[in-house]
């Protein structure tokens, strides 16, 4: 080799270095910030931590039967939140029967048949966005005004019920519209070009294939409106109710006996409040773990 | 034509070409007959005239006057960008679902007008079939793959056969018979090329559209997918775009040839050079820029 070519080659060799050394420094910015990362998680964790003890430490002795199957007293040794956990499930079931199918529906059409670019279109879009981020108590307010007094059904848990599905809906609608979004296009084409309708290619394919997103997305805005407090207690949730709630009764529900109890001044209800959190924890710990599991289980690859 | 004498007496062989055969599926001499008739003589299943499409206003092809005959495979080649995948989409309406996509032109369907007002886009996608660039396997089982079509179609009877039999058609029946119930998307790309076509085949289309169906696919399963096509000329037209020369040169009957068109405003629009007999795009071409492109020389 000859002095000019060795030259070259040393300079090639410096730019190498040199470049590599670059990446060594960007190397530690990034160790940098994985550790910022490391130590958000842990603040959080502990923070979490610190909570689930405290809560089964109070709440443990109380957890027994008779919480499931007493109502609410002023003597806390014979009370339980038996009509509580009734009220929740039921207002679960009101909100499967009518905002599920309706954010189901909605996200089918905004994403499969609504015509793109238009304004109406546009403006309901808009608002389903902005729906997703009014405060709880302002659906309070509305469920009070329009369907308490308005259609005057009074404070029942149906009104209650209704109130925690509207709020839910633009949540599972956004969820369920990305779910269907991520089935690939390719999917409706091939439906199309063997000659089937639109509506055939939706129904057997393109839904069944966005089942699992949409389902993570209802059982995450679920466990959100089983767990919601302000907008019941704008509705009128009772806070004692000793018998088992229907549709059109008076009821509380788990979150709202919570706060009950929590104020009362007896040392024994604290406990029980305790153990109430316990039983809504291990409801909505297990929801969004059954969330998570199914998204895992049928997370496709295209 | 003297109609009274068509309505009494059962007509002679009908004369290659008329439009008359409709859209019954071929009947079984024309099928003999084809390897003997030369190809421009026989029956003409597309007649496209001034066939144009823009998108948004924009022009991307222009002026495409072409035939398309029964039971042989024709070949789209031509640039990137030429148009080809948008013409082959004018064939069975699916520019329709291209938002922005507006056809002008004739497309005559066995003497039909594809584009009449009366004529329904999904009737006409049942009859021709379409086979896309990537595979595109519904996520579900293999059989439901293949019998969503006729599912849909309503044509429920015998769906097992059905089902087997387009896999047959398709040669990968051996490959699938023992795992009918398993995921589509769990075959390998090949496979799930020629399950796209099976697809497509278990409707009992007419015609059958491949845009590109070898791209993504290695030597052996696109050899499958030739000698399928090849052997599909007995009971079907095939129209398929390829950038592979000698693909087109080995299953072509006709090569048409595309390119694109710089316009005086300097707009690129795709337009069809020359289509002729495949051995003859290829050795002796009439256009000197068909000449460039399939010996490589294109500017
Ligand atoms: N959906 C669309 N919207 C707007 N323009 C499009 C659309 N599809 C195609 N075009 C334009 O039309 C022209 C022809 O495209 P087309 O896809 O038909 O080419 P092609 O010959 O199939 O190319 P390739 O060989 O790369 O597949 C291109 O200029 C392309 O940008
Ligand atoms: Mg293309």
């Amino acid at each position: 080799m000859n002095a000019a070519g060795r030259i070259a080659q040393d300079r090639a060799g410096l730019a190498v270095r040199e470049s590599l050394a670059g990446r060594r420094n960007r190397s530690v910015a990034a160790g940098v910030f994985l550790g910022y990362l490391l130590l958000s998680t842990v603040v959080g964790l502990i923070a979490l931590g610190v909570l689930l003890v405290t809560i089964l430490q109070d709440g443990l002795p109380y957890l027994d039967a008779m919480l499931f199957t007493n109502s609410p007293s002023a003597n806390p040794e014979r009370a339980g939140a038996r009509p509580a956990i009734i009220a929740s499930i039921l207002v679960a079931v009101v909100l499967i029967a009518t905002a599920l199918p309706i954010a189901v529906g909605t996200a089918v059409y905004l994403e499969e048949f609504a015509p793109k670019g238009n304004r109406l279109i546009d403006l309901i879009e808009l608002n389903i966005q902005n729906l997703a981020a009014v405060p709880s108590i302002i659906f309070g307010i509305l469920g009070l005004a329009f369907l308490v007094r308005g259609l005057d059904l009074g404070p029942v848990l149906l009104a209650g019920a209704l109130i925690l599905g509207l709020q839910m809906l633009p949540t599972v609608i956004i969820a369920s519209r990305e779910a269907l979004r991520a089935v690939p296009d390719s999917v409706r084409q091939g439906g199309m070009a063997l000659g089937a309708t639109r509506w055939q290619v939706v129904w057997r394919e393109v839904l069944p294939a966005a089942i699992p997103g949409i389902a993570t997305g209802s059982i995450l805005g679920m466990s959100r409106a089983i767990g919601e407090t302000a907008p019941l207690l704008m509705v009128g949730a009772a806070t004692f109710v000793s018998f088992n709630p229907g549709l059109l009764t008076q009821y509380t529900v788990l979150p709202i006996l919570i706060y009950q109890w929590i104020k009362l001044p007896q040392e024994m209800f604290q406990g029980l409040a305790a153990a109430a959190i316990i039983v809504l924890l291990v409801i909505l710990v297990a929801m969004n773990g059954f969330a998570i599991w199914m998204r895992n289980r049928y997370e496709r690859k295209w | 034509m003297d109609p009274t004498s068509d309505s009494t007496a059962a007509p002679p062989v009908t004369a290659p070409g008329t439009p008359s055969a409709g859209l019954a599926t071929l009947s079984v001499e024309d099928r003999t007959a084809s390897g003997s008739v030369p190809i421009e003589e026989r029956e003409v299943v597309f007649d496209c005239q001034g066939v144009g499409v823009r998108y948004n206003g924009k022009r991307a092809l222009r002026d495409v006057d072409l035939r398309i005959h029964a039971n042989a495979v024709t070949a789209l080649i031509g640039p990137s960008g030429c148009g080809k995948s948008t013409f082959i989409r004018c064939l069975n309406r699916m520019n329709d679902l291209i938002p922005g996509a507006a056809v002008d032109g004739a497309v005559a369907y066995h003497g039909e007008d594809l584009y009449d007002p009366q004529v329904d886009p999904i009737e006409v996608r049942k009859r021709i079939g379409m086979v896309f660039q990537k595979p595109n396997p519904f996520p579900k089982s293999i059989y439901d793959n293949i019998a969503f079509g006729p599912r849909v179609l309503g044509m429920k009877d015998q769906l097992d056969d059905r089902v087997e039999q387009a896999l047959k058609r398709a040669a990968l029946w051996d490959e699938v018979k023992d795992r009918l119930k398993e995921g589509a998307l769990g075959l390998s790309g090949g496979q799930q090329q020629r399950l796209c076509i099976a697809r497509a085949l278990a409707v009992e289309p007419d015609v059958i559209l491949m845009d590109e169906p070898c791209s993504a696919l290695d030597p052996i399963s696109t050899s499958a997918i030739e000698d399928l096509m090849l052997s599909l000329t007995d009971e079907y037209t095939v129209v398929i775009v390829t950038h592979n020369m000698q693909q087109a040169a080995r299953v072509a009957d006709m090569t048409a040839f595309f390119s694109v068109d710089q316009g005086e405003t300097g707009a690129r629009c795709g337009v069809l050079v020359e289509v002729d007999r495949t051995e003859r795009i290829f050795t002796n071409p009439a256009n000197e820029r068909t000449e460039a492109y399939v010996t490589g020389r294109f500017g």
